[in-house]
């Protein structure tokens, strides 16, 4: 018996008031997961209804903006990586923050440049442990995302991606990195290319024989495309923070139920070590009362 | 393109990060950047772009009037579908008169030192009259 009894029963309780903790937070994740499930459906309305739009501009007139328009030798490449604030949800970061890493090989070897954005306090400190340079980062917001912060984040993209090749600060691409939610239980890290967009053209594709619906646009073609590319590309970062969101909180629900289970092992384990240690000590009592009767009994019979 | 079987306007009035109203419609009146615009049934395939004002739409069968300050957006209108999208969309109902009002003096103050003042004054403007409309 290394260890004493007392030592035993403190390391039970320590290990069950942490489990009351990561039980507390599996439920708070589990409860907020729901509230993220239904942000993110309650802002598919407007991702619709704008890529409606946009497929109607391109398909109903002839489109060259320049949020659509590809470089032809891209040179620098912007990065931006989702990932959260706050650790406790397993790989959730480390998974990003690989994918980021795979992205990031991979445009290395077509020879562009890579300026990176970030999203989540948890890849600022990844990038300013190793002393990498990156752009910009904002943070406070990975797990209930505001419309404001994907439109800041996607004013600064756009800003970067409309400067003049070798002007300071340019980019060619647009990629961002982030965790799509598919449901509870898997979650993946994702990489798109954000611009140059690549517009879906057609919702249904007219018949011959069909009258286009000619639509008239107000001002005139190129302004409205001018307003609604920018939104467009503001959704597709929101809907890239919500799906990110919930799955921060999948991961972090996930990890801390492995976690509560682990704890509930490690008691088990403990409980019977305890009661074995317990039992041994009331067997060498036992043995030391009988061996200390049987002594007197014998010094008894040796004076008879 | 009018359509017999449909009687009126279906309009999806949607903010950024939520629907704000659904329903039919008989009447909707917008500002687009080029002036007011009104939306009857059987309307030619529109899209324009909204600028920060008031939106009204005459719900059908009733005298209900829905009045909504958007901050943009646009308006498109396809096969008596009419979508409304902005950024941020507030029912009349739910705007603070006095607060809208304090925004608006502070976005004055602005206007000289920033471009988006002009845009945040609008916005305050419209959301006042919205206000002022239902009340």
């Amino acid at each position: 018996m290394a260890v004493s009894l007392r030592e035993y029963r403190a390391r039970i309780k320590s290990t069950e008031s942490m489990k009351k903790i990561t039980r507390a937070m599996e439920l708070i994740a589990a409860s907020r997961i729901i509230k993220a499930q239904q942000r993110a459906q309650a802002a598919a309305p407007y991702a619709r209804e704008l890529t409606r739009a946009v497929s109607a501009v391109a398909t109903y007139s002839n489109v060259d903006h320049p949020l659509t328009r590809e470089q032809e030798d891209p040179k620098r490449a912007a990065v931006l990586v989702i990932t959260s604030d706050r650790g406790l949800a397993g790989a959730y970061s480390s998974s990003v923050i690989k994918e980021t890493e795979r992205l990031a090989e991979r445009l290395r070897a077509e020879g562009k440049e890579l300026d990176f954005y970030l999203a989540g306090r948890k890849a600022e400190a990844y990038f300013k442990f190793r002393g990498r340079p990156y752009v910009q980062a904002w943070t406070g917001f990975s797990d209930q995302p505001t419309y404001d912060k994907a439109a800041e984040i996607g004013a600064a993209l756009i800003e970067a991606f409309l400067k003049e090749q070798g002007e300071d600060g340019d980019v060619d691409e647009v990629h961002v990195v982030y965790t799509r939610f598919r449901s509870m239980l898997t979650q993946e890290p994702t990489a798109i290319r954000l611009l140059p967009l690549e517009v879906v053209e057609g919702e249904e594709a007219p018949e011959a024989d069909e009258l286009l619906p000619l639509y008239e646009f107000e001002p005139s073609a190129a302004q409205v495309l001018d307003g609604l590319l920018p939104q467009y590309v503001q959704s597709r970062i929101f809907y890239a923070l919500l799906q990110a969101a919930a799955s921060e909180l999948a991961a972090r629900q996930k990890a801390m139920k492995s976690a509560t289970d682990n704890a509930e092992e490690l008691i088990k384990k403990l409980t019977r070590i305890a009661n074995q240690a317990r039992q041994a000590g009331i067997t060498q009592e036992i043995s030391e009362i009988v061996g200390g009767v049987n002594a007197l009994a014998d010094a008894q019979a040796a004076n008879d | 393109m009018a359509d017999t079987t449909v009687e009126h306007l279906h309009v999806e009035l949607v903010a950024a990060d939520r629907t704000v109203w659904s329903g039919e419609a008989a009447m909707i009146i917008a500002r687009t950047l080029e002036g007011d615009i009104g939306v009857l049934r059987g309307h030619a395939p529109t899209l324009s772009l909204l600028s920060a004002s008031v939106v009204e739409i005459q719900v059908a069968n009733s005298n209900q009037l829905v009045v909504v300050a958007v901050d943009g957006g646009f308006l498109s209108v396809a096969n008596d579908r009419v979508s409304i999208l902005a950024e941020r969309v507030e029912l009349a109902e739910d705007i603070e008169v006095s607060q809208a009002r304090i925004d608006l003096e502070e976005a004055k103050r602005l206007l000289d030192s920033s471009n988006e003042a002009e845009q945040r004054v609008r916005h305050a403007e419209a959301r006042i009259r919205a206000a002022e409309k239902v009340s």
